[in-house]
């Protein structure tokens, strides 16, 4: 049997355009299933307002399924919402209660500007990945699977990072804006895999100085851990702290030999 | 909808962009993580200086011929190797430069921090795991900043000592300078709070440097947060005992 909840009072951020100014509006929702996910709610109340001739509220979703990292939401403060290691689209309406009021604003960073409400544009990200570049491996025909041994607890932390969606709730959650967790775990995925070795260090400092151009720096609060909704552990931005010395040492060796 | 907000350029391999070529470690600060690596690295030189001047002034329990030895010593490191004082004004000159960069860190990280987050949250934030301590380094900083220089004016130059009003401070005199400074309850007040500032400071920053440095070992990472908690308790504990005893009697009384 499922429960219903009523009297929800919604404060959402409508922002017309990345130029304007944006400000709070006051929805209401009468009744809702708890079965219903945040974004269903959402959903739910953008039909009303679409029945009603007003503009629904823009917000991004994807594959609700917490694996696109597409979705985000400032939901009362907390990045993706009350719920630990949950993305906003596997949030559920029984986190609530009948007559809670909730705040949903957009990430807020200047690397990430509005484009519209609650749609923020997360392009930054695509910059520091692509100067992450690639790896070199063999091509030709199909290899063998296994073909290379990676020992399993290199494999376990190197998919521990790989989890990372790109959602950008540790920007987001981060009180300095410093997408360090994001950086970090694309540098430690990659870095602790025998694959990624060859351009190891030339990685790390591009990555860490492309992060440079858009993002705060990290003061080691941890709110980004909190926030993710793979759990990912600032373990890995200590790791590539550690990785961005040694590069700046061995890339600046093997520029000198040129 | 989505305009285009940062040119988009071709996929290359890594590191292709040739940078500004500058001397290593001006390379390495101007990036925030270099410049992280230079509060980690200053911090733990200035953790250093704080326990160990926490230590020397432990002589005071000692009586007053014993600190004022201890203080003529420090004058005396190396010698006769190196002349009277250069030891000491060699390491003066390193905690001047240490605090000077982690000062400049700080600011220019701070600066950056605000830039990355031009519009803040129009709504409540939640913090789940921030503390006081590290939300509020900036502040116990400038509160330990603006100590050190009172701390100098009243015990180094003795300016704002008592003796230093009636004209005859004698900077030897370390014990009798301290009695005299601190048996004033208002600046007793303000060494106990300003140390308070310095262990929520250090509560933090000694955790923080050791993600800072890239020191994360599953065999020690639980003991980090212990270490800082331990090494603020024991300087806090130290220096926060001699304004006490002083105004209890137990030192000068």
């Amino acid at each position: 049997m499922s429960n219903h909840l009523k009297d929800i009072t919604l404060k959402i951020w409508r922002q017309s355009g990345p130029n304007d100014g944006g400000h709070f509006e006051t929805y209401k929702v009468d009744e809702i299933s708890d079965e219903a996910s945040f974004l269903e709610m959402l959903d739910y109340l953008n039909e009303r307002l679409i029945n009603e001739g007003n503009e629904a509220i823009v917000f991004d979703h994807d594959c609700r399924e917490g694996i696109c990292g597409t979705c985000s939401l400032m939901i009362n403060g907390q990045a993706h919402g009350p719920e630990r290691a949950t993305a906003t689209c596997q949030l559920h309406m029984r986190k609530f209660k009948s007559g809670d009021s909730i705040t949903i604003e957009p990430w807020r960073a200047k690397a990430f500007p509005i484009v519209k409400d609650l749609m923020v544009d997360r392009s930054a990200f695509d910059r520091i990945i692509e100067s992450g570049g690639f790896i070199t491996s063999p091509t030709g025909g199909a290899p063998d699977a296994n073909l290379i041994p990676i020992p399993k607890p290199v494999a376990d932390a190197a998919m521990d990072s790989a989890e990372c969606i790109g959602c950008g709730a540790c920007v987001a959650a981060c009180p300095n804006g410093a997408a360090n967790l994001f950086t970090s775990a694309k540098i430690a995925h990659l870095n602790l895999l025998p694959q990624g070795q060859a351009e190891r260090y030339k990685r790390v400092e591009a990555m860490v100085e492309t992060m440079d151009e858009y993002f705060g720096s990290c003061t080691n609060h941890g709110e980004c851990e909190a926030a993710c909704p793979k759990e990912i552990s600032i373990d890995v931005i200590a790791l590539a702290n550690a990785d961005y010395r040694k590069a700046k040492v061995k890339n600046r060796k093997q520029l000198a030999r040129n | 909808m989505a305009q285009v907000l940062h040119g988009r350029g071709p996929v290359t391999a890594t590191a292709n962009k040739s940078r500004k070529k500058r001397p290593f470690l001006l390379d390495l600060y101007s990036t925030a993580v270099g410049k992280k690596y230079a509060m980690a690295i200053t911090g733990i030189g200035l953790m250093g200086f704080v326990l160990f001047h926490m230590i020397g002034n432990l002589k005071m329990y000692f009586g007053a011929a014993d600190l004022d030895h201890y203080a003529e010593f420090l004058k005396k490191l190396l010698y006769p190797l190196a002349p009277k004082g250069a030891v000491l004004w060699i390491l003066r000159g390193g905690l001047i430069a240490m605090a000077f960069i982690h000062i400049h860190a700080a600011v220019s990280l701070t600066r950056l921090n605000r830039t990355a987050r031009p519009v803040r949250y129009q709504s409540e934030r939640d913090y789940q795991v921030a503390n006081f301590a590290s939300r509020s380094m900036r502040w116990t900083g400038v509160t330990v900043f603006l100590f050190l220089v009172w701390h100098l004016l009243d015990l180094t130059f003795g300016v704002t000592n008592t003796v230093g009003a009636d004209g005859e401070f004698i900077r030897a005199n370390v014990y009798d300078n301290v009695v005299r400074s601190l048996d004033r309850w208002p600046v007793a007040a303000f060494y106990i709070l300003a140390n308070i500032a310095l262990g929520i400071h250090l509560f933090h920053g000694a955790w923080s440097l050791f993600q800072s440095m890239g020191w994360n070992n599953p065999r020690f990472n639980k003991w980090r947060q212990a270490f800082a908690t331990g090494f603020a308790t024991v300087v806090v504990v130290g220096n926060v005992s001699f304004p006490i005893a002083v105004l209890a009697g137990v030192v000068g009384g």
